[in-house]
């Protein structure tokens, strides 16, 4: 380990050592203040939404700008729940983000497994073939899907809702990379011991990944939670759409009120921020994380 | 390290990725394949009218200068967003892996926002940056002078859109760089201290290779966001305007197909994307994962 | 088994029964899929609701399915599922792709089938033929405005113009604009919303001049654009001239330069009649309409046309005895009350004479004077063969390329006479694809 020249074999004499617990200091409180700015810039644009959502019409388009919440909040609120219905929009989003991230993640784990501690014929195909899945946005074969959910006489239904979107790659190729970083040895000594493949990844690999669930979790929980275009296609009554639909439908074309909209924006992003939070220590570490 | 996959069985293995495949042809491949076809076909909206004209629709993408223009769009947008977005998650993820005071609480701060929809973001930076009526314009025209018109100037709304992109993809970038640099072992960066690099040598010869499996991953999902996931922020902010400014690859297959109903165009368009798409990943592996640590 | 109290039960029942005449007949539900948003879309479902408790027959679903072009792709995906529903909302731009697209049960045909004598004459001219074909109504006219201009009235007095005196020409609206910037009253002269649709469209109707050829394409699908001649160079050419200075500020597609009028930035709007409401409720200063100004002799001045969307009826539905239903409700729609009603809560005019007749007996127009400017300007002169509306195919992606093109003059980076030369051979083209779907 010593690709770096040796300058610090001569003994340090004093000065030297406070001028370094200085320096050290000083580059302590840069990286606060960084650090600082940095999330108030990061922060800004939501804190804006509330406040937007606090304020009457008048104040939302008057110049100079208002950076302080006002006292409509209440009103803005229940307006934005019973116009656009975001009770029930909200639970529905709740459950398709649940259901997404969970088949989600069995699926993408069944195949990562198989691709990294299998060899079949088709093993570099069907890696491609789910990749690929990434390429295509939903926009353009929109109406294609539609017709092969409503032949399936899944329209309007939570199956509908999810099962379609659960065809992605990003979890599949998280966990092929998980997987690769645990070592071989593992899976030998659990064939020396006589476990099947399904037992050694019951036993041995789902414990291992558990922080790794948890941070694919988050993160497909938000994609499920974000999906507007296909809920919004699929669903044909009001009882089964879901939160982000809420907040285009309060937009009203022809001049928007923006504080109702911006009150149901925020109630839209509160719940997957809270899984963020919820989740953070997991989320961070579990991401890419191996037992080594 | 490479790893060798150690269990035999026949039909075992095509069972566990049966789901998978089966949800992707079903719901991805099948239906694909149906709007694709369109590619070589110039169709009415409802289907009433449906005729085989070959390749004219790429002839005339490929002579259309809109579409270059379009390409060149992308080109910058696409790289404006991966690089910008990435390293300054690097940046803010290497402060906040520190040994200060109050991480935890920083590190929250910086990962909320990837909760944000897309379309929410959209509409946020529609607000913050209107050149009427926007916070973010009025205090830059104050500061600068400038008008920072993008409903006029083309430029200033490819920087706003590229902006507003790397503002939405920022949490989850911070999350995942902050995994891999808790992943470097602390004694392998003190052993450097010792040997007496400074803090850049650190980072550039332990910390940057060992990283390298994650800004592999991150290049590729930032690329594949970059270039089809951010049209919902352009949607909201730009519409792909002004004078088509801001019409990436990606939003113009949107436009055309999706609100303009051309699906003949349209699965032209998707045909040159996937393409596209396919290249980039195949490079991006090639030379990716050569490079990169396990 | 003679039970005295489960015969008192069973009489009880069939007692009931017999009060509730539509006893297990559930209505037939009739399915609307709409893209009004926000307060406009508690009044779509405010009319369904007094709909359904008119009568028993069949209950109205009224459901928000997306922005207006997400609307029609929802709606083509239904039908291509052999599932539509059975009324859609479409803008008006989509017309002649509902028109041809042989997915269609005219709204003619299907009032006539269900025995409803509609008197067709009654309907405000230029509302009525923007969706009619050959003489026929094709689709409900539903949401319908027409572009007029707000002033403000504050800003008016305060550069010691007449606030009672709006202008009527663009000569004047160049010279109160300068006054007004000069006296410091406001930032900004004027601004505009939907820019193809109040300075291209509206603007040449409004002129008396044709937007396409084959009387803007309602006699035939060989349609070319002809918003680059003289008159297109010069009113372009002065937007351009207007937007360098300063009078005219442009402020984006669609309805994003609302706030610019709203905060008092700019004191002349050309806006969407149907932009009252928010107006009236966002502004806080004194405010009033007028109608568009026009450039003077020697063009003439007739009716300016709509813009908004109508209702169309798909067929292939289902449930096939809901069309009965859906007759019954837009005859409902369009009577008088419903039509008042509908005006006074979201500002779209009424589309029937009878109903903007009743809104005058009512005092409502004597009222909301201002609200009285998108009817006389739509019912200024009868339509001419070039003010009827607008019917091109592929008018969206139309549309997008004019104001697109716009754009550019705007930034200054085209002339007026290169930009609309540019929108008119790219529009061209468009017309010709569409055309040669039909051939």
């Amino acid at each position: 380990m010593s690709v770096f020249p040796r300058a610090a074999t001569r003994p340090m004499i004093q000065p030297r050592a406070a001028r370094a617990r200085l320096k050290q200091r000083l580059g302590r409180l840069a990286a606060h203040l960084l650090l600082l700015v940095s999330i108030g810039i990061i922060a800004f644009p939501v804190y804006y939404v509330f406040v937007l959502s606090t304020q009457s019409m008048e104040e939302v388009v008057v110049r100079p700008t208002i950076l302080r919440p006002s006292t409509h909040l209440v009103a803005n609120y229940i307006t934005a729940w019973s116009q656009a219905g975001m009770g029930r929009k909200l639970l529905n989003s709740l459950v398709v983000a649940i259901t997404v991230a969970v088949g989600k993640i069995v699926i993408s784990l069944l195949s990562a497994f198989a691709i990294v501690y299998f060899r079949f014929a088709l093993r570099k195909v069907v890696f491609w073939l789910i990749f690929i899945t990434l390429m295509l946005p939903v926009e353009v074969r929109i109406v294609a899907t539609y017709q092969v959910v409503s032949d399936l006489g899944w329209l309007n239904s939570y199956v509908g809702l999810t099962v379609p979107l659960m065809a992605s790659a990003t979890a599949t190729f998280l966990f092929r990379q998980f997987l690769q970083t645990v070592p071989g040895e593992l899976a030998e000594a659990a064939q020396l011991d006589g476990a099947g493949p399904m037992r050694f990844l019951w036993s041995i690999l789902l414990p291992l990944s558990w922080t790794n669930i948890a941070a694919l979790f988050v993160v497909l929980f938000v994609y499920g939670w974000n999906q507007y275009l296909w809920p919004l296609m699929i669903t044909h009554t009001e009882e089964m759409q879901v939160a982000v639909i809420g907040i285009k439908q309060l937009v009203n074309p022809e001049l928007p009120q923006w504080n109702i909209t911006m009150a149901a924006a925020m109630m839209t992003l509160l719940p997957p921020v809270l899984v963020i939070l919820v989740m953070q220590r997991w989320f961070v570490k579990g991401l890419i994380e191996s037992e080594k | 390290m490479v790893h060798r996959p150690v269990f035999r069985n026949r039909l075992l293995p095509y069972l566990l990725v049966l789901p998978q495949v089966a949800i992707s042809v079903i719901f991805f491949f099948w239906p694909a394949a149906a709007s694709l076809r369109y590619a070589v076909m110039r169709a009415s909206p409802f289907g009433d009218r449906l005729f085989y004209v070959g390749l004219a629709n790429f002839e005339r993408l490929f002579t259309s200068a809109q579409y270059h223009r379009s390409l060149v769009t992308t080109l910058v947008f696409s790289l404006g967003v991966t690089v910008l977005g990435m390293l300054i998650a690097l940046g803010l993820a290497v402060l906040a892996n520190q040994k200060i005071r109050g991480l935890p609480a920083y590190r929250t701060a910086l990962l909320w926002p990837y909760g944000i929809a897309p379309v929410v973001a959209g509409i946020i930076w529609l607000f913050l940056a209107h050149p009427a009526y926007g916070v973010l314009t009025y205090y830059l025209r104050a500061a600068t002078g400038l008008s920072f018109n993008w409903l006029v100037d083309g430029r200033i709304a490819l920087g706003l859109v590229i902006v507003a992109s790397v503002w939405a993809r920022l949490g989850y970038n911070i999350a995942f760089f902050l995994a891999g640099l808790q992943q470097i072992p602390q004694t392998l960066l003190e052993a450097a201290t010792v040997d007496g690099a400074s803090a850049l040598q650190r980072f550039w010869h332990v910390t940057r290779p060992l990283l390298s499996p994650i800004t592999l991953f991150l290049l590729v999902t930032n690329t594949t966001f970059s270039l089809f996931e951010t049209f919902g922020v352009i949607d909201a902010i730009t519409r792909g305007g002004p004078g088509g400014a801001t019409e990436t690859l990606v939003y113009k297959a949107y436009k055309d197909g999706f609100i303009a109903l051309d699906v003949g165009s349209s699965g032209a368009q998707s045909v040159v994307l996937m393409v596209l798409a396919i290249i980039l990943t195949a490079l991006q592996f090639r030379f990716g994962e050569r490079r990169v640590t396990y | 088994m003679w039970r005295p109290r489960s015969f008192l039960l069973a009489g009880l029942i069939l007692i009931l029964a017999s009060l509730q005449p539509a006893w297990g007949q559930a209505p037939v539900p009739v399915i609307f899929w709409h893209g009004m948003g926000g307060h406009l879309g508690t009044v779509v479902q405010a009319l369904v609701t007094q709909f359904n408790e008119s009568q028993s027959a069949y209950r109205v679903e009224a459901i928000y399915k997306g922005s207006y072009d997400e609307v029609v792709t929802a709606a083509i995906a239904a039908y291509r599922a052999q599932d539509p529903p059975h009324l859609v909302q479409v803008y008006e731009v989509g017309t002649q792709t509902m028109l041809m697209s042989g997915a269609i049960y005219p709204v003619y045909q299907l009032m006539s089938d269900h025995g409803y004598q509609v008197d067709w004459e009654s309907f405000v001219a230029p509302v009525l033929s923007y969706y009619s074909k050959d003489g026929n109504l094709y689709s409900m006219p539903f949401n319908s405005s027409t572009p007029i201009l707000y002033y403000n009235k504050d800003a008016f007095a305060q550069a010691g113009l007449d606030p009672e005196q709006p202008p009527a020409t663009w000569d004047e609206v160049e010279a109160f604009s300068r006054q007004i910037m000069e006296r410091d009253a406001a930032s900004c002269g004027f601004t505009i919303q939907w820019p193809s649709w109040t300075m291209i469209e509206n603007m040449r109707a409004w002129h008396g001049l044709p937007i396409a050829t084959q009387e803007n394409g309602f006699a035939g699908l060989d349609v070319e654009l002809l918003i680059n001649d003289e008159f297109g160079r010069m009113h372009v050419g002065k937007l351009a001239e207007w937007a360098k200075s300063g009078i005219f500020q442009y402020g984006g597609r669609g309805g994003s330069s609302d706030p610019l009028f709203l905060n008092g930035q700019c004191a002349i709007f050309i806006a969407s009649s149907a932009a009252m409401g928010t107006i009236r409720q966002a502004a806080s200063f004194n405010w009033a309409t007028a109608m568009l100004p026009h450039w003077g002799e020697p063009y003439e001045k007739v009716n300016s046309i709509i813009g908004g969307a109508s209702l169309w009826v798909l067929k292939g539905a289902r449930n096939p005895d809901a069309y009965a239903g859906v007759a019954a409700f837009l005859h409902f729609l369009t009577q008088p009350e419903q039509q008042a009603f509908w005006h006074k809560e979201t500002g779209y005019i009424a589309i029937s004479n009878p109903a903007n007749e009743l809104l005058e007996r009512e005092g409502h127009f004597e009222a909301n004077p201002d609200q009285r400017t998108a009817w006389a300007q739509l019912t200024y002169s009868p339509p001419t063969p070039h003010t009827r509306g607008l019917r091109l195919g592929n008018f969206i992606q139309i549309r997008d390329v004019i104001e697109e093109e716009l754009e550019n003059i705007f930034a200054g980076t085209k002339t007026a006479e290169q930009g609309l030369d540019d929108a008119v051979a790219r529009a061209n083209r468009l017309l010709r694809d569409f055309a040669d779907l039909y051939r």
